[in-house]
């Protein structure tokens, strides 16, 4: 394997990210800060939620969250949980990422009435013209059992939430009273 | 031949035990403690109205006399995971700590490797391997959707797992889960009694006295693997331990287990075991209405000191 292999996004390999973007090594890979900062300006989220996270990245733009540390480069299945993808100029949170790291977010989650609820998780888009926050990715939220809990990453444009929840976590759920 | 009628002589209430094989298994769910509570997953399914039943044995564990929950909320945000009572034993054997280094050689799909990330509060390095690489998406799916995110997911022959390549020196525990005849699941799957042979027995443990092998060398001084099946066939529960102590720096270790058991046997047609195999537990389905297991725990290079001094060291 030749030096340039190495820094290369290779689809067989976890490579941590680079701590800021003055340590990039490889073109357009994000850092561990551009992300801990993603997290917190989108839904602030808190920094804290990841002081014990790493950042990996596997195929251009797929980012991993592994709540440990190894020696990088790993050669493996899978490390962690994939948390975002940075390949388009809007990055896009995971539905598995925003249930692990962002349970506590404070900024663009939709909470959503019980129908609402049961249609999202069913996969279905939806007018809702009551959301006057960003455009963009959103949590979608309800509550359950006292709390608030996420279902999910919608996307909201013109009036309507589009459910990005994966074909593989889609429900046909009970509507709660 | 019912490979049955071969432990009617192991257990206490022979009619009690075929009995409890010929019924159906209940439904049962583990409540994923990464996510939330046992009491707000009870308050949710009370609100959806879906009936659920304690485990005598274990708070974390529900049964749903209704069948499956794939369909509720709780299940969907990862709260609740389908498990029988008795894959709940490895990882309470194991009971490793936050921050432990851990691997689970036979991981997918996943329910037992989930429970030690529970246990380890997603923290420490957990390995969970398996040598088949379709099961393996299953393991996947299963670890993202319990919010499990201290796993290092590796597709490898058990056998011969190296740490090398993730540059870890040293593992504090390791469960072998073995591939086995399966008995223990007659009642979910009855058909394994129908393809049942002592060949395929004999052929299984080779594989797992090599599996058992490679989780005592990986393991530390002082660190613990368990070793589990579920079948009754003493071939591959006692006489796998047994080869594993006599030939390894390991030893049995005692575990109470919070279930009712009966203790792993010392003679088997003409084998003798090792006297210390007592410490390790048989569950048969009569006895708390489960599935078939076998479980038992072993230390590490503890030999030449004293279950406290060895605890020491291993804490």
């Amino acid at each position: 394997m030749t030096e340039s292999d190495l820094g290369q996004n290779d689809g067989q390999r976890f490579d941590r990210l680079p701590a800021t973007p003055a340590d990039r090594e490889v073109e357009g890979r994000a850092s561990r800060e551009e992300v801990v900062d993603w997290w917190q300006e989108r839904f602030g989220v808190g920094p804290e939620t990841f002081e014990s996270v790493t950042f990996w990245e596997k195929g251009s733009g797929k980012i991993w969250a592994f709540s440990a540390d190894l020696p990088s480069p790993v050669r493996a299945e899978g490390l962690g949980i994939t948390v975002l993808r940075t390949r388009q100029e809007h990055w896009k949170p995971t539905t598995t990422g925003v249930k692990r790291f962002a349970r506590e977010a404070t900024k663009n989650v939709i909470e959503l009435e019980p129908g609402e609820a049961a249609a999202f998780a069913a996969g279905h888009d939806q007018q809702l013209d009551r959301w006057d926050g960003d455009w963009g990715y959103l949590i979608a939220a309800h509550e359950l059992a006292g709390e608030r809990e996420p279902i999910g990453v919608g996307l909201y444009l013109h009036g309507e939430l589009r459910s990005r929840v994966p074909k593989g976590y889609q429900e046909e759920l009970a509507v709660l009273d | 031949m019912n490979p049955l009628d071969r432990y009617e002589r192991l257990v206490d209430d022979a009619g009690a035990f075929r009995d409890a094989c010929d019924r159906r298994l209940p439904s049962v769910v583990r409540v994923n403690e990464l996510r939330v509570t046992p009491e707000r997953t009870r308050r949710a399914l009370d609100e959806e109205g879906v009936s659920y039943e304690p485990v005598g044995w274990n708070d974390r564990l529900l049964r749903l006399p209704d069948g499956s929950p794939g369909t509720t909320w709780p299940y969907v945000h990862g709260w609740l995971h389908g498990q029988e009572e008795v894959s709940a034993l490895p990882a309470l054997a194991l009971d490793p700590d936050p921050g432990d280094r851990v691997w689970d050689a036979c991981a997918a799909p996943g329910s037992k490797t989930c429970h030690l990330a529970d246990l380890m509060d997603d923290s420490g390095v957990l390995i969970g391997n398996d040598n088949n690489l379709g099961r393996l998406s299953a393991l996947r799916h299963n670890a993202e959707r319990l919010g499990v995110s201290n796993l290092v997911v590796t597709n490898e022959d058990a056998r011969n797992f190296s740490l090398d390549s993730l540059g870890v020196d040293a593992l504090d525990g390791a469960v072998a889960d073995v591939p086995c005849s399966c008995e223990g699941t007659c009642r979910k799957n009855p058909d394994v009694l129908e393809n049942w042979s002592l060949g395929h027995v004999e052929s299984l443990v080779g594989i797992q006295k090599g599996i058992l092998r490679r989780a005592i060398e990986l393991t530390r001084p002082g660190g613990e693997v368990v070793y589990s099946t579920c079948t009754f066939a003493p071939e591959e529960n006692e006489a796998v331990v047994d080869h594993a102590i006599e030939t390894t720096d390991a030893e049995m270790a005692e575990w109470d287990a919070p279930l009712e058991t009966a203790p792993g046997v010392t003679e088997w047609e003409d084998e003798q075991f090792d006297e210390s195999l007592k410490k390790a537990h048989r569950v048969y389905p009569h006895q708390n209405d489960t599935g078939g297991f076998f479980v038992a725990k072993l230390r590490v290079g503890g030999a030449d000191a004293g279950d406290d001094a060895t605890e020491e060291v291993g804490a």
